[in-house]
């Protein structure tokens, strides 16, 4: 499952932030967070639970807004821009859910027409579906296409949540803990898949997560975040040769038990 | 530095201006003011949403009427029932059909569906979104560029505020088929002369303040349980409470209603 030859091009940001702050009454989640993430890079943000990790993604796609400091999105400062304007960019971003967020009313044909039919109201009954079959052959998951999402497994929901977010075609991907709650089995084929999207549409991608192998397997570079500040930043291996006391528990956690 | 951020986060205790009760109190009542003005806001913005208003307004009008016809059928026949005593106490039978027809149609209609719509519907609507709420769905719809407030809240709301009215009326007249019924089968009084009887006392104001009251139970139901499944928090509990919640606060509010405007129409009447 080794990672295919990407194409990183560092002269042009997908996401770039600066001196990020966070706070939730007096707990104090994020304490100045710098992050650039290229186009066409998979970032996987480590750490613990409650350290603030989706609270960083929400602030990047719009759903949270930051105490202080600047959120740059494919050129667009996340922070100041207007809520018309932000549609316009989250079109362009797509947001895999930890809990996948399918809609329940709705079959996986309809949460995957959802984004399609609100936004892209020039396309034909014809095209919609051709987009949907093609999203859901994209995630191996054709079959599925009259189920309601309560009929699915976890690992399925999450597929077809990344597939939903891929019908738009996105530039970039924000993943929040697409492992959690799988099995060692369904978590390899998500790595997988995780990988195979950044291929197909050369996605620059921030990964929550804090499954190392998640972190390992997608990650181009790990970013580690530990009492509202990244402590560590560099390739997997880099980062855990490092040495760092406070890596050392995790890892040994995740590799070892 | 970890001994700095340990400071940071320690709890300090918490000063209130009243009381930990009342200032929780007053800041929901502010921020559901606030959520009444964001509805108006948002409104009057296109998209307009036409079909899922549709949509909705089906699912809270249509299939809210076998519980309404019911109801509507059994308390007509119920109230002529026991009201048939009294009058005839006086040797007034004569009187029913009107005495029922204006108990009817100013009161026992529009309180009745609005009772019965804030329990089935206002339920409903707070267990739903409550759920979508803490499933990350809303913020799905969100971050799918699609506006979750203009989608799942006003159009809920204007579903139960169009079909509300329409629910009491269809009561109304259910109802006074129920009346009908019994007055019919211990008096052998017929359709027409029950309802020329009936209609003899009932003016438009009567009926203009029912619509009036159904149209404001409407709007509360629908802005009352949105409120509570759109704010929802701490999981599961958090959506059976709000389910809970949404139907005890609309229930409260249209007992508020019905005496303030019962007491505006009754100076109308009187002047």
């Amino acid at each position: 499952m080794g990672k295919r030859e990407k194409h990183i091009d560092r002269t042009k940001q997908g996401i770039s932030i600066r001196d990020l702050h966070k706070s939730f009454g007096t707990n104090h989640v994020l304490r100045g967070i710098d992050l650039d993430v290229y186009q066409g890079e998979n970032v996987a943000v480590l750490g613990r639970s409650g350290t603030g990790k989706s609270v960083l993604i929400k602030i990047i796609a719009g759903l949270l807004k930051p105490d202080k400091g600047s959120v740059d999105v494919l050129g667009n400062k996340v922070t100041a821009i207007s809520y018309r304007e932000l549609e316009q960019l989250r079109l362009r971003i797509g947001f895999s859910f930890q809990s996948s967020a399918l809609y329940d009313s709705m079959t996986v044909r309809e949460n995957l027409e959802f984004p399609l039919l609100r936004n892209s109201k020039q396309l034909s009954a014809k095209q919609v579906t051709q987009a949907v079959e093609k999203a859901l052959e994209a995630v191996g998951l054709s079959q599925t296409i009259n189920q309601w999402p309560a009929e699915l497994s976890g690992g399925q929901r999450k597929r077809i949540g990344i597939a939903r977010t891929l019908i738009m075609q996105p530039a970039i991907m924000l993943y929040d803990e697409p492992t959690a709650g799988l099995d060692p089995i369904t978590s390899m084929e998500i790595n997988e898949l995780i990988n195979e999207v950044q291929q197909k549409f050369n996605t620059s991608s921030i990964i929550i997560t804090h499954d190392l192998t998640c972190a390992k397997a997608t990650g181009d570079r790990v970013a580690v975040l530990l009492d509202g500040r990244f402590v560590q930043e560099g390739s997997f291996d880099d980062v855990f040769a490092s040495g760092d006391e406070r890596l050392k528990s995790f890892y040994d956690y995740n590799f070892i038990t | 530095m970890h001994d700095a951020s340990m400071k940071l986060n320690q709890k300090q205790p918490r000063r209130y201006i009243i009381s930990e009760k009342l200032d929780a109190f007053f800041s929901d009542v502010y921020a559901f003011g606030l959520f009444i003005a964001r509805f108006f806001r948002v409104l009057f913005i296109p998209p307009y949403e036409f079909k899922e208003i549709i949509r909705q307004s089906y699912t809270i009008g249509v299939k809210s009427l076998p519980l309404i016809t019911l109801t509507g059928f059994i308390t007509g026949i119920v109230f002529t029932k026991q009201s048939r005593p009294s009058l005839s106490d006086f040797g007034a039978t004569s009187w029913l059909p009107s005495l029922v027809a204006i108990a009817i149609i100013r009161a026992l209609a529009p309180l009745v569906t609005g009772l019965i719509t804030a329990g089935k519907v206002g339920s409903n609507i707070g267990a739903e979104l409550g759920s979508m709420k803490v499933t990350e769905q809303i913020d799905a719809m969100e971050v799918s560029a699609t506006n979750p407030f203009k989608f799942l809240v006003v159009t809920r709301v204007l579903g139960t505020t169009c079909m509300v009215p329409l629910l009491m009326l269809y009561m109304a007249l259910l109802a006074l088929l129920g009346a009908f019924v019994n007055v019919h089968s211990n008096e052998q009084t017929s359709f027409v002369s029950f309802i020329e009887n009936g209609f003899h006392s009932i003016v438009f104001l009567d009926i203009f303040s029912s619509v009036l009251k159904s149209i404001v139970f409407g709007f509360t139901i629908g802005i009352v349980s949105c409120y509570q499944g759109y704010n929802t928090t701490q999981g599961t509990q958090g959506v059976g409470r709000a389910a809970n919640t949404s139907v005890v606060m609309s229930m409260f509010l249209i007992f508020i209603e019905e005496i303030i405007i019962v007491q505006i129409t009754n100076w109308f009447r009187v002047t």
